[in-house]
């Protein structure tokens, strides 16, 4: 699996000026297309055997027009110039219904990114499906391999894709690069008396010489899953919480939907009118690096065309900045901040300590390792959501805990947080330690 | 692209076919050069889709889309694997790539060929109807910017209103060497208001929409769209009295209707098929066994006139069933797609389902619902002495294995002495599949199904549900408040 990059962007730049045109001919007064090609290859291997083997090929263009103040959107799989002719027929049929929108348009002209960074993104890996079925087979027998007790797997995976990406708008605009992403995870089951339990590991780069061994995956899947044997409950109280940094993340993307542009000029955010206020302790700092290297966050431009670039989101735990697309920053009567589609690498500057000192740290109380459900709630900063993890006496881990919730206010967790891990997790496009909090309450028997 | 004259084989074939020049003859050649491999069974899955959306905010339709999607998937099984492979382009050539790939799964063996067609009846629980014609494109903007003066005019307190309204259809047609020929044309649509209401610097949410397999005027009879934003602000005003939640273990009453929600967390994902073969579900190997309380009785049946979870035949062309999952208490079976179907040597229950042609197929829900009981639900409420009422609820998540599952109310009251006393904040509730059915001790006589707004996510695949039970009362559920 493997294309010509430069050839299916100029393919794809081609498409873009096309449906440009088509829509200048419409009347539309502007118009904005973003198209993307993509490939992959996925495969499942479970119980040693092969579970599934999937190609994946798609490709699609989205195009917006403007006549005056008046919006239109439309999308297709089919780039023949039929379908091209539809696609902007509809966007602007729609065009003629919609409301005047004092706030819609492009992002500004003198918003384009000029110079498009080479952020180094693109590391294809043409790999077979029989080596790749190879890996995940001996990620799996490292994990079934580890200990007796492991009854059951849901088998090991290895995908890898990569794609092309254009967008383009009627200001001149015309950038387009590639990006690769390969990942491995491995997931298997633990059983006793109690039931059965089960848990798993991932790793994910733009560079397949960066993903983490296969055995290695397997091997900490296994090491993982098998903590968890004989989870209990615990009774309800309120203790503090150590979110261990593969689900600490979380609580970071619920500051950042709390500072994006869509729920602040709905007024819908418990981080309303917060700008340079105190949010965090005078110890926290995060930043957004949207142009690391070989990062899977990366992006030299953000979905408007808008060049993204490096800012503080929170300084000394004062936030200095929303997140915020065009039509966001015109309601706020601000500037974009080059986020249209979303935040490319958010980073919380690691504290001192490892898990194991935080875990002194908070001598007694619960490390949280998993989340369950969808119980946060923006527009107040109720937070409350189903856990698994682990009971902390005296700085150590006593036992594995399970069918429990944690629950308190996001605006109150924020501010009694009581230090960042150095232990951040990388794989995701929020990279952060764990985090230790004060007192939530603990819902059990 | 034009919507076929009905949802017949011909029809649709002629919408998904002809403008290729492929015809079943050519289908026939291209899933035969699948069976030269060591292959149990293969596939082609045709789709064509049409969808659209208007969204209102601050008073005006800010935004409309439109968008269309076709392509055709090719999978084979061989045992327990499965080969796949899709392409964008309906024609003859990008078919037989994608057949080549999927029959990589197993070596060239023994050629078992391909079935006389057969064709699949399917339900008419459904018109093949194209929602987007059904109201001109000025009416549904008018219908939203309605939605939103009635919203306002319900309450002053009102301060943003979000309507939204998505309609569209999938027309799919399946060949599979089982000589399993079948057509459907599913129409779906969606309306959705949602408001934030503020008093004294206070601001609280409220939500509400429905959907199903019609078109739009469902939402303009019986003025289903205004009662959606009445209902919308009705619960925006209650949070904005709530207190805290409490927190710890006690008795839950659920409403009717969307707390359905319970049983597709709490046992169905547990009843799929896949996990069950593959003895991942702490429900694997418990057909015949006790896993509810004598007065539960639950079914997954997708042969619900118009409802949203319901279809005509499933994704691999068997028409949808009514099936008992659990009968008085008693697990009776779970939900089969093909594959796992013939591993554990049951029939397929019509539960195959996948997002769209570039997805694998597997074992999904419908319309999953408890059949009713004796109890008025004012009798429910009035037997508990503490405890949680709750009517209203977000998501849910499930780990199958260990069993423990999770929902977020979104609208709960306090239950004191038998009567409801105050609101609380929305709260997580959290429990173990496999026992919190044993403990239903009351069952209400009010069977409601959800307004139609339900989409279940699993292995990255969306497909439309429903959900649906009486008043329940649990005896012992954790709610997961602050308020110790």
């Amino acid at each position: 699996m493997s294309h010509d990059i430069i050839k299916d962007q100029a393919s794809l730049e081609s498409v873009a000026a096309q449906v440009l045109e088509l829509a200048k001919a419409q009347g539309a007064s502007a118009a904005e297309a973003a198209l993307s090609e993509e490939l992959g290859l996925s495969v499942n291997v479970r119980l040693g055997d092969v579970e599934t083997i999937e190609f994946n090929k798609d490709k699609g263009l989205g195009i917006t027009v403007y006549f005056g103040q008046r919006k239109g959107t439309a999308s297709t799989g089919d780039f023949s110039t039929g379908a091209l002719e539809d696609a902007v027929r509809a966007a602007c049929s729609i065009a003629t219904f919609t409301a005047e929108d004092p706030y819609a348009g492009l992002a500004d002209a003198d918003r384009m990114a000029t110079e498009i960074p080479d952020l180094d993104l693109y590391y294809p890996w043409d790999v077979s499906p029989e080596t790749a079925i190879e890996l995940a087979t001996e990620c799996e027998d490292a994990a079934r391999g580890y200990d007796e007790r492991i009854s059951n797997s849901e088998g090991a995976s290895l995908s890898s894709h990569e794609g092309t990406r254009v967008y383009a708008n009627s200001h001149g605009f015309m950038g387009g690069y590639s990006t690769s992403r390969h990942s491995m995870s491995c997931s298997v089951i633990v059983e006793d008396d109690n039931g059965m339990q089960r848990d798993y590991w991932y790793s994910v780069a733009r560079d397949r010489h960066d993903l983490e061994a296969a055995a290695a995956i397997g091997e900490k899947t296994a090491a993982r899953t098998l903590q968890r044997l004989g989870g209990r409950r615990i009774d309800t109280c309120k203790v503090p919480v150590l979110f261990s940094a593969d689900v600490a993340g979380s609580l970071v993307s619920h500051m950042i939907s709390g500072i994006r542009g869509g729920s602040l000029y709905r007024k819908s955010s418990f981080l309303l009118d917060k700008l340079g206020e105190q949010i965090f302790p005078a110890f926290v700092h995060i930043h957004e690096r949207p142009h690391m290297k070989k990062v899977l966050g990366s992006a030299p431009y953000d979905s408007e065309g808008v060049a993204t670039y490096e800012r503080d989101l929170v300084r000394d735990g004062v936030l200095q900045s929303y997140v915020l697309d065009s039509y966001s920053a015109r309601k706020l009567k601000m500037e974009s901040t080059g986020n249209s589609g979303g935040v490319h690498n958010v980073l919380i500057e690691p504290g001192e300590l490892d898990q194991a000192a935080l875990l002194r740290e908070m001598g007694t109380g619960l490390l949280v390792t998993e989340l369950l459900g969808m119980g946060v709630n923006i527009v107040t900063g109720d937070y409350s959501r189903g856990a698994a993890g682990f009971w902390v006496e005296n700085g150590v881990i006593a036992y594995p805990v399970d069918e429990i919730t944690i629950a308190s206010h996001l605006g109150d967790m924020f501010m009694q947080l009581q230090a960042v891990g150095n232990d951040i997790d990388h794989r995701s496009n929020i990279k952060c330690g764990s985090l230790l909090i004060d007192a939530m309450t603990i819902a059990g028997s | 692209m034009n919507i076929p004259m009905d949802a017949s084989i011909d029809s649709v074939a002629q919408q998904l076919l002809a403008p290729s020049g492929l015809d079943m003859n050519n289908l026939e050649q291209v899933l035969a050069s699948i069976m030269t491999h060591d292959v149990d069974y293969a596939d082609l899955y045709f789709q064509a889709s049409r969808f659209e959306s208007w969204t209102l905010e601050d008073g005006i339709v800010t935004d409309g889309v439109h968008s269309v999607e076709q392509g055709v998937g090719a999978r084979a099984v061989s045992g327990e694997k499965s080969g796949f492979a899709y392409s964008d382009e309906i024609a003859l050539s990008p078919l037989q790539e994608a057949a080549t790939a999927a029959r990589a799964i197993a070596r060239q063996g023994q050629d078992k060929g391909v079935k006389a067609w057969t064709r699949s009846a399917g339900h008419r629980l459904y018109l093949p109807t194209d929602p987007l014609g059904s109201l001109g494109d000025k009416a549904k903007v008018e219908l939203l910017e309605m939605l939103d003066r009635e919203a306002r005019q319900f309450d002053p307190r009102v301060k943003e209103v979000i309507a939204s309204l998505a309609g569209g259809y999938d027309s799919i047609l399946l060949a599979a060497t089982d000589g399993t020929h079948a057509a459907d044309v599913r129409p779906l649509v969606r309306l959705n208001v949602s408001v934030i209401v503020e008093q004294d610097g206070r601001r609280e949410q409220g939500s509400a929409g429905g959907g199903c397999r019609r078109d739009y005027q469902y939402f303009i009879d019986e003025d289903r769209g205004i009662g959606y934003a009445k209902e919308a602000v009705r619960q925006a005003l209650v949070n904005l009295e709530a207190k805290p939640a409490p927190a710890g273990t006690m008795q839950v009453v659920l409403g009717s209707g969307w707390p359905g929600i319970l049983l597709h967390e709490a046992i169905g994902h547990g009843l799929e098929g896949d996990f069950n073969r593959k003895g991942t579900s702490a429900f694997s190997g418990c057909v015949g066994e006790r896993v509810a309380s004598d007065l539960c009785t639950v079914v997954d049946d997708g042969t619900l006139e118009h409802r949203r979870g319901s279809l005509n035949v499933d994704d691999e062309g068997v028409p949808s069933e009514n099936t008992v999952l659990i009968e008085k208490g008693v697990l009776k079976g779970y939900m089969q797609d093909k594959l796992n179907a013939r591993l554990m040597g049951v029939a397929s229950t019509g539960n195959g389902r996948r997002e769209s042609y570039a997805h694998l197929p597997m074992p999904r829900m419908t319309n999953t619902y408890m059949l009713p009981g004796q109890h008025a639900p004012e009798e429910i409420i009035a037997s508990v002495k503490n405890g949680l009422y709750a009517v209203n609820f977000g998501g849910g998540q499930v780990d199958i294995t260990s069993g423990k599952f999770v929902f977020s109310a979104s609208e709960a009251y306090m239950i004191e002495d038998g009567k409801i006393t105050y609101p609380v904040k929305g709260a997580t509730l959290i429990g173990n599949g496999p026992d919190v059915l044993q403990r239903v001790t009351m069952v209400g006589n009010d069977l409601a199904l959800d307004p139609g707004v339900g989409t279940c996510g699993k292995e990255g695949q969306s497909v439309p549900v429903g959900v649906g039970q009486p008043t329940l009362l649990v005896d012992g559920l954790t709610v997961g408040g602050t308020d110790v």
